[in-house]
């Protein structure tokens, strides 16, 4: 009997195949030696050279500086401005990590005050992602619970964030509210209204947002769209636009490329002060830099091949491929669930993730009545 | 178990999941209902108690409450509220101020802001900055290993494995990790401690570089370079507060990362000289002084070596190892031997002794007690590959229970980059003699076969011959010179060795 893991959010592990254009450039990269050989399509070679030249002494093997090689730095900005319809993004403000994770633990480790009379919270979802929650047990910090609304497809509600900021008061100093978008483990994509709310909520009581994008290309729940904080909080306008403190975060580990081992990740601090930056590039320098492979991933991520390229059918097939699977897969995995007797799934608009609601008979049980499990829905396979 | 066992050296944290109204405080350890992911398991459970029900017990406390040790609202000169940040330096956690990076510094900060202005066409009194600030092999000119970077290439791209350009000794180890891997993809996580395989390698490198003292695989944590490991165990010492916060005794000079960890902990960096005229070396009675000084404001718990020295370059004696560890047994002081220099020892009279080595050697009373992390990476010695973050720590005599919460915690970064853990793998399994690579990969090494046979003949025999590589000898074959002139009842005992030696040898690499 095999053993089939569906508890991660890891899709080669599951089976899906790596983009064949992201790793041509990463052979070629770590053994240069193929750049000049025929093996790989000129514009991998092209590639390959120009990451390289971007090295220190043109290899892999150098350490980069902190936020990362500048060369990749200025792709994901232009990535982040393209993706964001123009607004603006400074490759000063983004600091490429060893996963998102890392990115995560850095931002908190600024805000974390270990020494105060009381805790630092930060307001998380539940259900939310087991290891941001072991990051604050880790650095002394609260969770500050505030619950999904699952009637309503695991939406975020502003009243709920309200309730359990109150309830925090006295017991600990929440200065953080932590938001997953598109949802893990709930597969919830926030509308760009409730965005906006969250952005009020979070400037009015005064709130740093942590905002863990990790899942933005795996967008395709019918009427769904992505559309990132940035963005958002652009297009409110002055003074919000201007003040409010962000942290987005990014990562090579989902969506297409789905390079969980690489590590490649990055934040993009915007609005923050610029003393504390200061410190925050003195702090994400104790990591020395970001695996060099993990941004080379991320470098493929923000600037894939484009019509054109020798290599773009292949890339054009082979996303639309895994694109097709996980569409077929977000549609029928809730529909198949929900036909059992006992669970209930909602429907699923984005992300990695299912988060069905089971229900057991009444019997004498150590676990309690109500429980989650995850499944992954990429890898779910038909039948 | 003697009294002075791990445990009380590095505590096991008792959990107590405080649910104060709606708040959750999570102070670590085993027992938590709410069921977070236990070390080396990958299935997700999530909070099983949902109680959405709100607690009467909590005092709602007004606004100027929640805003206390914020920055406050100001009235500019016109009427409208300016928001001041949420996140200054006030309100950021106030060990970061702390931490200083000298490695990264405003130094190197204005060094890349000169390379800036050089591109951008500004007279300065020199065309380039050469940066020598950290040990950065490739970045200075040195070419990687090509075994190591074709293996890497066939596991990042597999398809290349049916390439002729490769040998096949590089396509058997790339199937190897690959076969390691989830999905058979380098770009799938693996567990937090690392690739089994890798580790298990790693256990036999060690036991092989300490002549055979056992190393258990279980205690083998791959990391994101050394730097991850040592972060990752500092965070496990340090406790306390006031006068019982820990206090771990660093060397100055010392590697930054140290005391910007420490700073960063908000733990007490104790510092012992190293003394300059005798060539950096460790001074026992200094260790002492120290931390007799130490003692009087804080609690003391660990001792980090950097082996060979950084930014010192001195290599410690066996004598002085064994000094500092019979010290750390008196003191019960847990040891960190930073040992990622050890392959780059090149001064006449000087070699490398691990710790672990001079440890087991000391006997049972030190080898079943005194605990012990050491540390190696990827990114120095001849590999030099900084980049790809590949590292490892080796645990030794540490509590069974904190070695549980150490799993946990490395759990928190998901796993270590794979290529590095590859990379890690290629380090401690080179090419043998007999493989195709080895040839080119010991000229890498700048040493030729002839030259590792007849080192490895005198390690073992104490017989002593010239490598023919000194005389010069046609391409792809290997000879040795000796001479004849011993009386024959000497030459046929050493010849008898010889002969034993070539069988061991060869059956050994082929």
């Amino acid at each position: 009997m095999d053993v089939i893991d569906v508890s991660w959010g890891d899709p080669h592990e599951g089976g899906v195949k790596p983009l064949t254009f992201v790793r041509q450039v990463l052979a070629a990269c770590m053994y240069p030696e193929l750049v000049e050989s025929d093996k790989l399509p000129v514009d991998v070679k092209q590639r390959a050279q120009s990451l390289l030249s971007a090295c220190d002494g043109g290899s892999v093997g150098s350490y980069t500086p902190t936020g990362g090689i500048s060369y990749i730095l200025c792709s994901v900005s232009n990535f982040i401005s393209r993706r964001d319809g123009g607004v603006p993004s400074s490759p000063e403000n983004i600091f490429m990590t060893s996963g998102s994770q890392r990115s995560l633990m850095l931002v908190l480790k600024l805000l974390v005050h270990n020494q105060a009379s009381l805790p630092t919270g930060v307001l998380t979802a539940v259900p939310a992602s087991s290891f941001f929650i072991m990051m604050l047990q880790s650095l002394g910090a609260a969770v500050v619970p505030y619950y999904l609304d699952e009637e309503q497809g695991w939406a975020i509600e502003v009243e709920e964030l309200r309730r359990a900021l109150q309830a925090s008061k006295g017991v600990c100093n929440t200065v953080a509210l932590y938001v997953i978008n598109p949802g893990n483990p709930t597969g919830h994509v926030q509308s760009r209204k409730c965005i906006e709310k969250v952005i009020r909520f979070a400037a009015e009581e005064r709130l740093f947002l942590m905002v863990d994008e990790v899942y933005q290309e795996s967008v395709f729940g019918e009427g769904s769209e992505f559309v990132s904080y940035k963005k958002v909080l652009s297009e409110m306008g002055p003074p919000l636009s201007h003040t409010v403190e962000l942290a987005s975060f990014h990562s090579a580990s989902k969506g297409f490329m789905g390079e969980c081992g690489l590590r490649g990740g990055y934040v993009e601090l915007v609005n923050l002060d610029p003393a504390v930056m200061r410190y925050a590039y003195t702090l994400f320098s104790t990591d020395i830099c970001a695996p060099v492979t993990g941004q080379l991933a991320l470098e493929l991520m923000a600037n894939p091949p484009r019509p054109g390229d020798p290599s773009y059918p292949v890339y054009a097939q082979e996303t639309q491929s895994i694109r097709a699977m996980l569409v077929h897969n977000m549609n029928w995995v809730p529909e198949f669930l929900n036909n059992i007797p006992g669970i209930s799934c909602q429907p699923m608009m984005g992300g990695a993730f299912v988060f069905p609601g089971c229900i057991y008979p009444k019997q004498p049980l150590r676990r309690p009545r109500w429980w989650g499990c995850s499944l992954t829905c990429g890898t779910v396979n038909s039948y | 178990m003697s009294a002075w066992r791990i445990g009380q050296i590095l505590p096991s944290r008792s959990v107590s999941v405080l649910k104060g109204g709606n708040v959750w405080f999570f102070r670590g350890g085993a027992q938590d209902p709410a069921g977070y992911l236990v070390s080396g398991v990958r299935s997700m459970l999530i909070p099983s108690q949902l109680s959405p029900s709100l607690p009467q017990s909590i005092a709602l406390s007004g606004v100027s409450e929640r805003r206390r040790g914020l920055a406050q609202e100001k009235m500019t000169e016109n009427g409208v509220f300016s928001r001041d940040k949420v996140l200054t330096i006030d309100t950021m956690n106030p060990t970061v101020k702390n931490v200083e990076y000298a490695v990264r510094g405003p130094i190197v900060q204005r060094a890349m802001q000169i390379e800036k202005e050089l591109r951008e066409g500004v007279k300065k009194p020199f065309t380039e900055v050469i940066k020598a600030n950290i040990g950065d092999a490739h970045a200075m000119g040195q070419q990687p290993i090509t075994f190591f970077r074709q293996v890497l290439a066939l596991c990042s791209y597999p398809e290349l494995l049916n390439e002729n350009m490769f040998p096949e000794d590089a396509k058997n180890r790339a199937q190897r990790i690959l076969q390691a891997c989830g999905g058979g993809s380098v770009g799938a996580y693996s567990a937090s401690q690392g690739i089994d395989c890798v580790r298990q390698d790693v256990a036999r490198y060690i036991e092989r570089r300490d002549g055979g003292v056992p190393c258990d695989p279980d205690n083998v944590y791959l990391t994101t370079g050394a730097s991850d490991g040592i972060v990752t165990m500092l965070k496990l010492l340090v406790c306390g507060e006031g006068a019982s916060r820990t206090g771990v005794m660093i060397s100055i000079p010392q590697y930054p990362l140290y005391s910007a960890a420490l700073a960063e902990l908000g733990a007490v960096q104790v510092n012992y000289y190293l003394n300059e005229e005798k060539c950096w070396s460790m001074d026992l009675s200094e260790l002492e002084s120290s931390l007799a000084e130490a003692r009087k404001h804080c609690n003391p718990k660990a001792l980090c070596i950097i082996n060979p020295g950084n930014p010192t370059g001195q290599v410690q004696s066996r004598q002085c190892i064994e000094d500092v560890i019979r010290f750390a047994a008196k003191e019960r002081l847990f040891l960190m031997a930073d040992e990622v220099y050890q392959d780059n020892v090149y001064a006449e009279g000087c070699q490398f002794h691990s710790f672990k080595k001079v440890l087991f050697e000391l006997g049972p009373e030190y080898s079943d007690n005194v605990e012990l992390a050491s540390f190696h990476s990827t990114s120095k010695c001849y590999m030099g590959e900084c980049g790809f973050r590949g590292g490892y720590m080796e645990v030794i005599n540490m509590d069974a229970e904190v070695q549980a919460q150490l799993s946990k915690l490395v759990s928190v970064r998901l796993c270590p980059p794979i290529p590095g853990q590859a990379l890690m793998d290629l380090v401690v399994n080179s090419p043998q003699p007999g493989e195709p690579s080895h040839i080119t990969f010991m000229k890498a090494l700048g040493q030729a076969p002839d030259m590792f046979y007849c080192m490895k003949l005198l390690e073992e025999t104490g017989i002593c011959l010239v490598p023919g590589s000194g005389f010069g000898q046609k391409d792809g074959t290997y000879h040795f010179r000796m001479t004849i002139l011993p009386p024959t009842e000497k030459l046929k005992i050493l010849l008898a060795k010889v002969k034993e030696f070539h069988q061991k040898f060869t059956q050994q690499y082929s």
